[in-house]
């Protein structure tokens, strides 16, 4: 055990978990609601890249082709030929799976969500709960109860500073932290960004300042949904088998982060899901509590939650008459 | 004048508002009078109606706190699972106790016994019928027991209710019943058996259900009466308006964790029968996706509503266990149609779009429009009558969100008195 793997371990970990915590965070800034189906996407983004690398026919054929043609033009060991190959089909899939999550966020949004806006929060919340359970069966429908491989390719590993690190946890380190500072820099900086905070804000403000806050609630749907479609190729690439209920947990550990940080603030969510990734690693990594790993994140949340009511940088909330 | 209709209406025995735990007391009386005479034989029917009961009792007591206190709970699981664990390990510990009244020990029992009356009395009841009197004490005991444990982890949960409200608190309860599932599968094996599961003793059968039913008898009277006493209209306040109840001067603090431990109180129940008509008892039963499915059933009964919870419970448990059987692999099918038949209740029932279709259409203005007779404005308002209700849902959102659109004539037209 080396403090740098846990460091390593803990901000990757963190990193997947603050990607989903983004996509719970954003909606609820904007939508004030709880999207429970976010984990669920994050399921339909995996199966979507397994139907794109298993299930399309012919996709085998041209992957050895193009394996055959690096081995020939460029030289390459076969093995390393391969493996490219299933590596540049992965990122391939990863695309397509983002654009089939953003418009099932869209498509969710239109069908359950959008009729509604103004209703009660308890009917809201249950209306997501019943489309993960509907997204849930689905895929159980579709792909059956069994746990399925996807390959993505293996990614090696690397020494940094004399210890052996997998290069996918650098890699979702990175790009969790390339897509934070996009998201963040994308909020500051666009108009469009700065409409979703202007309808954070003050929905009724924000329509009269002009800003269609329809279309910024479908965005934010969509920007959260292909976040979770990263989150699910971040879960691929730990070649963890997929089934029709991962995004449950996934996705309420990620909930508790985004609580943690304060519900509907970006900021927040990263911190929170760092800080959860941390926790977990160090809990993992010592035996006595290993087993109750997840009770122990739970019970962070709760003690949080009853220190400051609205997570760690959430806003106060004054209740008014 | 007014004074003597008040007296005569709050006096009288009305058979509505009594009528469902009598029908669920006659159909046990019933069934368990079938089930001692030898009519009802088939096993599988009697496990149906052993897990209606439970249904039954888990459904009742979620929409107290959903329903009627209006905080979402996803952790209802977690207290079925606390009475499981600790009503079936209860159990187990006293189990050995009835081997007393086997043949053979028996007779040494009396032996020992000092005083000679008591002796000759035990030995004229016989061993077969004390066996079977103490294994239901035992029951009984491990009801209480395991309802106890489980609304003390209501008071745990109920805590955090008091600062926290909403998606939060729904979020608390949801890692609470994840929190417990995971205590109790990775606690030593040689206490609650780990993951492979827990032994606990199973009862007979032919007589569970029955007491199931009794227990869920006890429960919609007291949860009904409950909610229809002063303690349930401060419940619901606290529901529609939690500051205007505060400053009503009631104690929400109290009422809160009152409804957080009846509710898991029930649901503890709920698990110690469950425990006794399994075999062995696994911690993946409890998971979060047990609590959805005893919400879809809440929801689906309409929330704050006592009635609709029992039909609810007592038709899904039923469609579930009759679809497993006629579509065999493809069971799966059901739960997609249950989510897709809760979508479109929800949405029917709360889309502000459709607010006025639903006042237009809906099956209670139906009726009014063919039963009863119009209200007449002269005549003094039957509030009273009303009182006896369970309340359902004062929409006061929607009252104060309607107010600015609303057109000034409708409002001075008077109340539509029975009709909500």
């Amino acid at each position: 055990m080396n403090i740098l793997d846990i460091i390593i371990n803990s901000l990757s970990t963190g990193g997947t978990y603050a990607m989903i915590a983004l996509g719970y965070t954003m909606v609820y800034g904007i939508a004030k609601m709880l999207n429970f189906a976010h984990g669920d996407i994050i399921m339909v983004g995996a199966y979507t890249m397994l139907v794109c690398i298993n299930r399309i026919p012919y996709t085998t054929k041209l992957g050895n082709m193009v394996a055959d043609m690096l081995v020939k033009q460029c030289g390459l060991e076969e093995k390393v030929a391969a493996n490219i190959t299933v590596i540049a089909f992965g990122i391939i899939s990863l695309i397509i799976a983002v654009i089939v999550c953003m418009l099932l966020g869209m498509i969710v949004e239109k069908l359950a969500y959008k009729p509604l806006r103004g209703a009660s929060p308890l009917a809201v919340l249950i209306t997501a709960i019943g489309v993960s359970y509907l997204l849930q069966s689905a895929a159980q429908i579709i792909f059956g109860p069994n746990q399925q491989n996807v390959p993505v390719g293996d990614f090696g590993k690397s020494k940094l500073f004399g210890v052996e690190i997998s290069n996918y946890l650098i890699i979702t380190l990175v790009v969790s932290v390339v897509v934070m500072v996009g998201l963040t820099l994308f909020i500051k900086l666009t108009r469009t960004g700065r409409a979703m905070v202007a309808v954070s804000e003050d929905k009724g403000a924000a329509q009269l300042m002009g800003i269609n806050v329809n279309a910024i609630i479908t965005l934010t749907f969509a920007i959260g949904s292909a976040l979770a479609a990263l989150a699910a190729y971040f879960t691929l690439i730990k070649n963890v088998g997929i089934t029709n209920n991962m995004g449950a947990m996934p996705g309420i550990k990620a909930f508790t982060a985004a609580v943690i940080g304060g519900i509907g603030s970006v900021p927040g969510a990263m911190v929170g899901g760092i800080l959860l990734g941390v926790i977990e690693t160090v809990a993992t990594k010592i035996p006595v509590i290993a087993p109750y790993k997840d009770a122990i994140s739970f019970l962070v949340l709760v003690i949080i939650l009853l220190v400051k009511p609205s997570g760690l940088l959430g806003k106060k909330r004054r209740e008014k008459v | 004048m007014a004074n003597t209709v008040k007296k005569s209406s709050s006096r009288q025995f009305k058979l509505k508002y009594h009528i469902n735990y009598m029908l669920v007391a006659l159909v046990a009386v019933v069934l368990g009078i079938m089930s001692k005479t030898g009519v009802i034989t088939s096993r599988s029917s009697l496990e149906v109606l052993q897990q209606i009961a439970i249904a039954i009792l888990l459904t009742v007591s979620l929409s107290v706190v959903v329903g009627f206190l209006g905080e979402l709970s996803l952790g209802h699981a977690g207290f079925m699972c606390v009475g499981a664990f600790l009503g079936g390990k209860f159990a187990n510990d006293l189990y050995p106790l009835l081997d007393v009244f086997k043949k053979r020990e028996f007779s040494e029992f009396l032996e020992k016994i000092d005083y000679k009356p008591l002796a000759d009395l035990l030995e004229k009841i016989g061993y077969e019928r004390l066996n079977d009197t103490s294994e239901l004490l035992i029951l009984i005991a491990c009801m209480i027991v395991g309802g106890i444990f489980a609304a003390l982890a209501g008071l745990i949960v109920g805590l955090p209710a008091l600062r926290l409200r909403g998606d939060y608190l729904a979020i608390v309860t949801l890692a609470f019943g994840e929190i417990v599932h995971n205590m109790f599968m990775t606690a030593p094996e040689d206490i609650f058996g780990g993951p492979s599961g827990f032994k606990t003793p199973k009862y007979d059968i032919y007589s569970l259900f029955i007491i199931a039913l009794v227990a869920v008898v006890i429960c919609i009277i007291l949860v009904q009466n409950i909610m229809r006493s002063k303690h349930g209209r401060a419940i619901t306040s606290i529901r529609d308006s939690e500051i205007a109840a505060r400053a009503t001067g009631i104690n929400v603090t109290k009422y809160k964790l009152i409804v957080f431990m009846v509710a898991a109180f029930f649901a503890g129940v709920a698990g110690v029968l469950y425990s006794f008509t399994q075999t062995k008892v696994q911690t993946e039963h409890f998971t979060y996706i047990y609590s959805i499915e005893i919400l879809v059933m809440v929801v689906l009964g309409g929330m704050g509503n006592i009635n609709g919870a029992i039909i609810s419970a007592v038709l899904i448990t039923f469609l579930d266990n009759w679809l497993r059987g006629v579509l065999g692999e493809k069971a799966i099918f059901h739960k997609l149609i249950y989510a897709v038949v809760l979508i479109i209740i929800v949405v029917y029932n709360n889309a502000p779009a459709l607010k006025s279709f639903r006042e237009k259409y809906s099956l209670s203005a139906l009726m009014g429009n063919i039963f009863k007779k119009k209200n007449d404005p002269a005549k003094p308002g039957d509030d009273e009558a009303k009182w006896h209700r369970v309340p359902t849902k004062i929409e006061i959102d929607e009252v104060l969100s309607t107010k600015i659109q609303r057109d000034p004539t409708t409002s001075i037209k008077p109340d539509k008195g029975g009709k909500k």
